[in-house]
């Protein structure tokens, strides 16, 4: 009994009643691991601190009341500038990104010449040495080109270690690109930057995009390490180094930490749910060769 | 296409901006690492080449120990990630109402700055007032508060749980789409064979799906034995150095005491470590390549 989906479903898909509870089931219990810090995290920012830290424990916040959104821009006047700082920083990174990448990937899409493959090994090999290993040479390199306590401490070295995702996924992406084009256009007597820029650049602007969107997202979520180490002026700390400022001396002021966590992280929130068509195929472009 | 002159010119042209900045980003402070290892650099201004003395000081038991602890703690994450990201992509690949905004859901972590997700367990852990401690004892399964990034053991495991949430979305989503390009027939030859979901699943998808979990767990590994922030943020390494992993280890020595020369040497240490993981990894795709040719 108890066929779940209608006839159209074929019958590889159907599912017995209990397969589909366990589905779920099993649905549940992984976003429930995915998501609980989320779901805390928005029930503490809705709960007075008095509840917040009183024992014993109670999941639902009793009186909670958007209030903490409001005193979180009181008791950290920067806060907007984190938040600006944050999106400064990774727009610059994902234009520095795409202006190397871009040619790069084209270069590694179409000709193969001698050594070209051993660069391209090269470049995958850059991404496995985290910032965090090369820290102290770096920091030297930001202090002699004087961008220490810059924004661009934070750009630049961040910047670098996009770059070989953003090549491999860009590579595999104008790869697909037809031959025929550049013959087409090399017939036509067209050279070789004409046809890159007026034949090549508008076909692969969805796969542009993509990576773009991909690098944005990157630079957004790992400023932490550069900016811990590489800038000490508040007016430039960026949203994860800027949420310690809730850190008060005797306590931490958690319901205004979560609430500015999600206030920072709303942007990227919206822009998944309208790009998220864009990421999982960005996604697997890149993953799985054919 | 002709490959004349002109066209190699042009091809490493669009190459060069890309690779110079990786070269004076990367490659630079790479070469700079390991001369620095060799040297006592530190705060002040004299800086003496010292041989092999910061090797001979760090090999001790403290050290040896921050690296069997770094290899244990890698191994763990890289499993749990792998094993949850495999069940993940299962129950998402299933035909049921509503699986595109499950897709969906499970993106947050990934994709939320990593240190904001990283404060949000920072409050879970909380012993007194978190979900997890409240949650057990309000079902009485801990007597008393369990103030999880107190304690070596307790904070070791909530260190990796943490790793694990935020590089499960990533390998869920790979694994989906490694199993999505399996083709349909196979499953329906087998159905039609009277296969279970099981069997199906035993004998087409794994073995289907092995050169992705093998490209995966690869760069999971080199990204878990990179990672920093969730340590950093969590516990700092403490308590009383029982999650130090050698990242860690080397940041508390080199920007903490500002000791960049030994810094430097343990930070050498953690690249051949990786160069050997590297190696590996470009052997074994290689591998796969060659299998799928052939």
């Amino acid at each position: 009994m108890a066929r779940f989906r209608n006839d159209d479903t074929p019958m590889i898909d159907r599912y017995r009643w209990w397969e589909v509870i366990a589905i779920y089931a099993g649905i549940f219990v992984f976003l429930f691991f995915l998501l609980s810090p989320f779901i805390e995290g928005f029930l503490v920012s809705l709960k007075p601190l008095s509840q917040l830290f009183s024992t014993p424990y109670s999941f639902w916040p009793e009186n909670g009341s958007f209030a903490a959104y409001f005193t979180m821009w009181e008791s950290v006047p920067g806060f907007a500038r984190y938040i600006f700082n944050s999106f400064l920083i990774s727009s610059l990174a994902t234009i520095i990104v795409l202006l190397l990448v871009v040619p790069a990937a084209y270069a590694f899409a179409r000709f193969s010449f001698r050594g070209m493959g051993l660069v391209l090994g090269a470049f995958l090999a850059v991404s496995m040495f985290s910032g965090a290993v090369l820290l102290i040479p770096l920091f030297r390199l930001m202090r002699v080109l004087g961008l220490l306590n810059t924004y661009w401490a934070m750009i630049v070295p961040g910047a670098a270690f996009l770059i070989p995702a953003a090549i491999w996924l860009l590579r595999t992406y104008m790869m697909r690109i037809p031959r025929e084009l550049n013959e087409a256009a090399y017939m036509d007597g067209a050279s070789q930057f004409y046809t890159f820029r007026r034949v090549i650049l508008p076909i692969a602007r969805p796969g542009i995009i993509v990576v773009a969107i991909m690098t944005f997202i990157g630079a957004y979520s790992q400023q932490f390490i550069f900016a811990l180490t590489f800038n000490s002026k508040t007016e430039y700390m960026p949203l994860p180094i800027g949420l310690y400022a809730y850190f008060g001396k005797q306590e931490v002021i958690w319901n205004e930490l979560m609430a500015a966590s999600f206030v920072g992280i709303a942007p990227a929130l919206i822009l998944i749910f309208f790009l998220q068509r864009y990421l999982v195929g960005g996604l697997t472009a890149g993953a799985v060769k054919q | 296409m002709t490959s004349s002159r002109s066209a190699w010119i042009f091809a490493w042209a669009l190459l060069a901006p890309a690779i110079l900045y990786v070269l004076i980003i990367v490659a630079w402070p790479l070469i700079e690492t390991f001369r620095l290892s060799f040297t006592d650099a530190s705060l002040r201004k004299v800086v003496n080449y010292v041989g092999w003395r910061n090797y001979e000081k760090i090999f001790n038991e403290t050290f040896l120990t921050v690296i069997t602890r770094t290899f244990i703690w890698t191994f763990f994450s890289v499993l749990l990630k792998m094993v949850i990201g495999m069940c993940g992509a299962v129950l998402l690949n299933a035909a049921v109402p509503g699986r595109n905004l499950f897709r969906i859901l499970t993106m947050p972590p990934w994709i939320v700055p990593m240190a904001i997700g990283i404060f949000m367990w920072g409050w879970m852990y909380n012993g007194q007032f978190g979900m997890i401690s409240g949650l057990l004892q309000r079902f009485g399964l801990v007597d008393g508060p369990v103030a999880f990034l107190a304690y070596g053991r307790s904070a070791f495991w909530a260190t990796i749980v943490t790793d694990v949430w935020i590089g499960v979305p990533m390998v869920t989503i790979y694994f989906l789409a490694a199993m999505q390009a399996i083709p349909k027939d196979l499953y329906e030859a087998a159905w039609t064979d009277g296969a279970s979901r099981w069997t199906r699943f035993r004998r087409i998808t794994l073995p289907l799906m092995s050169p992705a979990i093998i490209t995966m767990s690869m760069l999971s590994l080199i990204a878990t034995f990179n990672s920093f922030d969730i340590i950093w943020i969590l516990t700092q390494g403490g308590p009383s150095g029982q999650t130090t992993t050698m990242i860690i280890d080397t940041y508390q020595v080199a920007i903490g005491s500002k000791k960049y020369g030994e810094g430097a040497a343990r930070a050498v240490v953690i690249c051949i470590f990786l160069s050997l993981f590297c190696l590996a990894y470009f052997r074994v795709t290689r591998r796969l390549q060659g299998v799928d040719k052939a």
